[in-house]
């Protein structure tokens, strides 16, 4: 679907971008992952044919962005960072215009715009001018217009920006709902946005792809040893007294082969709040969750919760971007 | 309807939608009302045949179009690249000349409007003394080309930049200098006065409408002058697109 080859962009004798070069597959949705000013918004906007490379072929579809940028356009939806609405308009005047602009024809428009609303869910604000929306609508109508002609390659730049954790929540469900039916390009700086919603990531450091491949696969390449999670309820095991208990429990997985380490961490990532409970980080040179698991129900231990700590990407793109996010 | 006609309705509709054109609408059929009654119906009516005082009427009407261009040119781009919404023209099949293109006529058919709202001044002329209903046509034509070339002047200048304040300075310079050149084209001597003569957007090419005699050489000086800065500000389009 997307091919880039030795891609770079300069603004001046500064290089933004580049070279880059990757391939994207029809059906995925694959996220750049990056500091602030890494360039994902420059390659975001080469692809979305907003910017022109300063060297380098990008190809979509077949069509290289160059010399067919009007078809190329014809086939994506861009969102940027901050929403193209205009405020004058109503949501729907808005989107029969965006829909237009894009080649649609009236009719064409009219029978897809309910659609949009509805999946993009600004029905209910459909009437209001944008400008009397809060972000999270005008992302959200960005969104729709963003889809409305039905494009292959849906590219989405930092989508949860200024969104409140109620917002994010409802994006990152959009973004679900929309990777059935487009290839979709995701970027952000915020690891949990991109390791939540994509197949596959790609790190982006100083204007270059650093790294590339699932979560898993970037794990197995880079991480010398994996963390998981352990949440139990307090008081379990032969040791049914309390902090005796627990140290007990740390005790029970450290012996279990290929575990590292293990250290109490009530607020450690997968860790489950809740009176009661103890969490457990486990430093182990294998994903060991069914072991842990398996040896602490074995001595009497109840476990209330288990999962892969989600620190272990942010290792990754800490180490490989080389720096502590700010 | 091609993505031209469809720039054009949603900035006309913008221009309806936004206090910016009431206000230039207001200002400019106030002032022209004023400097009407000033001419035509005041204490020194009278003085003047009803075609100097229609000559004058539009003398003063072009003042307040070739202003009342710039105010309403300037936002066109300048604001859509400072809100972030012209990248949703950018990354549409689109293409530049259909952006400028659609944006200046609908400021030309906004300002059009405008222009025809005073026309019962100089009817009033028509029907109390005695002027050439070709003479108001000739004039009004002469308005709508005075705007038209200014408002291209204000697109290539909002084109610029993404501050509207800046578009503004560099549209009035333009504008300014070449109304200017009429003053300096009777100052300095030939050949250079007759170049300014040639170039200036009021003076000589204006004269002509003003007193109701249509000229080739001033239709297609205005329409060369448009398309210069239109296609000036396509080519702006395409380099900041790219850049």
């Amino acid at each position: 679907m997307v091919q880039l080859t030795e891609v770079t962009k300069y603004y001046g004798r500064k290089r933004a971008l580049g070279p880059v070069s990757c391939e994207i597959e029809k059906g995925d949705t694959v996220g750049f992952l990056g500091l602030n000013g890494v360039g994902k918004t420059t390659l975001l906007r080469i692809l979305a044919c907003g910017l022109r490379p300063s060297s380098g072929r990008v190809r979509i579809d077949g069509l290289d962005v160059l010399q067919d940028p009007h078809e190329v356009r014809k086939r994506v939806g861009y969102l940027p960072e901050i929403p193209p609405v205009y405020r004058d308009m109503t949501v729907r005047d808005y989107l029969a215009f965006a829909g237009r602009i894009k080649g649609m024809t009236p009719e064409a428009v009219a029978r897809r715009i309910p659609e949009v609303e509805e999946r993009a869910r600004v029905t209910e604000v459909a009437d209001m001018p944008a400008g009397h929306l809060s972000q999270g609508y005008r992302q959200r109508v960005g969104v729709a217009q963003a889809i409305i002609h039905e494009p292959e390659l849906l590219i989405l730049d930092e989508p949860t920006h200024d969104l409140d954790p109620v917002q994010i929540m409802e994006m990152r469900g959009m973004i679900r709902s929309l990777k059935d039916s487009h290839t979709i390009l995701i970027s952000s700086h915020i690891l949990p946005e991109i390791s939540q919603t994509c197949d596959r990531l790609l790190i982006l450091d100083d204007g270059e792809i650093v790294a590339s491949g699932t979560e898993e696969e970037l794990g197995e390449m880079l991480l010398q040893s994996r963390r998981v999670a352990v949440t139990v309820r307090e008081g379990g095991g032969e040791e049914n007294n309390g902090s005796a208990a627990n140290e007990g429990a740390a005790m029970v997985i450290g012996r279990i082969p290929g575990v590292i380490g293990v250290r109490r961490s009530d607020r450690g990532e997968g860790a489950i709040e809740e009176t009661g409970t103890v969490t457990f980080e486990v430093e182990c040179k294998t994903d060991l969750r069914a072991e842990v698991c398996r040896v602490l129900v074995e001595n009497g231990y109840d476990v209330i919760a288990l999962a892969r700590a989600q620190r272990d990407l942010e290792r990754v793109f800490v180490g490989l971007v080389g720096r502590e996010r700010t | 309807m091609g993505a031209t006609g469809i720039i054009f309705r949603r900035e006309f509709r913008a221009y309806t939608r936004s206090p910016m054109g009431y206000i230039v609408a207001a200002v400019v059929l106030l002032l022209d009302g004023i400097l009407f009654y000033a001419v035509a119906l005041g204490p020194r009516a009278g003085q003047l045949l009803s075609g100097q005082a229609l000559d004058r009427f539009l003398y003063n009407a072009s003042g307040m179009v070739a202003v009342a261009a710039v105010a309403l040119s300037i936002r066109l781009i300048a604001e859509e690249r400072q809100t972030g919404t012209l990248l949703l023209l950018d990354t549409s099949p689109v293409r530049d000349w259909e952006i400028v293109l659609g944006k200046f006529l609908s400021a030309l058919a906004f300002l059009g409007a405008i222009t025809v709202a005073t026309l019962y001044m100089p009817l009033m002329i028509l029907v109390n003394g005695k002027i050439a209903v070709g003479h108001i046509l000739i004039g009004y034509l002469g308005l709508i080309c005075l705007g038209g070339a200014v408002l291209s002047i204000g697109v290539f200048a909002t084109s610029l930049t993404r501050h509207q304040l800046v578009a503004a300075a560099v549209a009035s310079v333009i504008t300014g200098t070449l109304f200017l050149f009429s003053g300096m084209a009777q100052v300095v001597g030939a050949p250079l006065g007759r170049v300014f003569a040639a170039l200036t957007i009021h003076g000589r090419h204006w004269a002509g409408f003003g007193s109701g005699i249509l000229h080739l050489r001033d239709l297609v000086y205005y329409a060369a002058l448009t398309y210069f800065f239109l296609y000036a500000a396509t080519k702006v389009m395409e380099a900041k697109r790219w850049e």
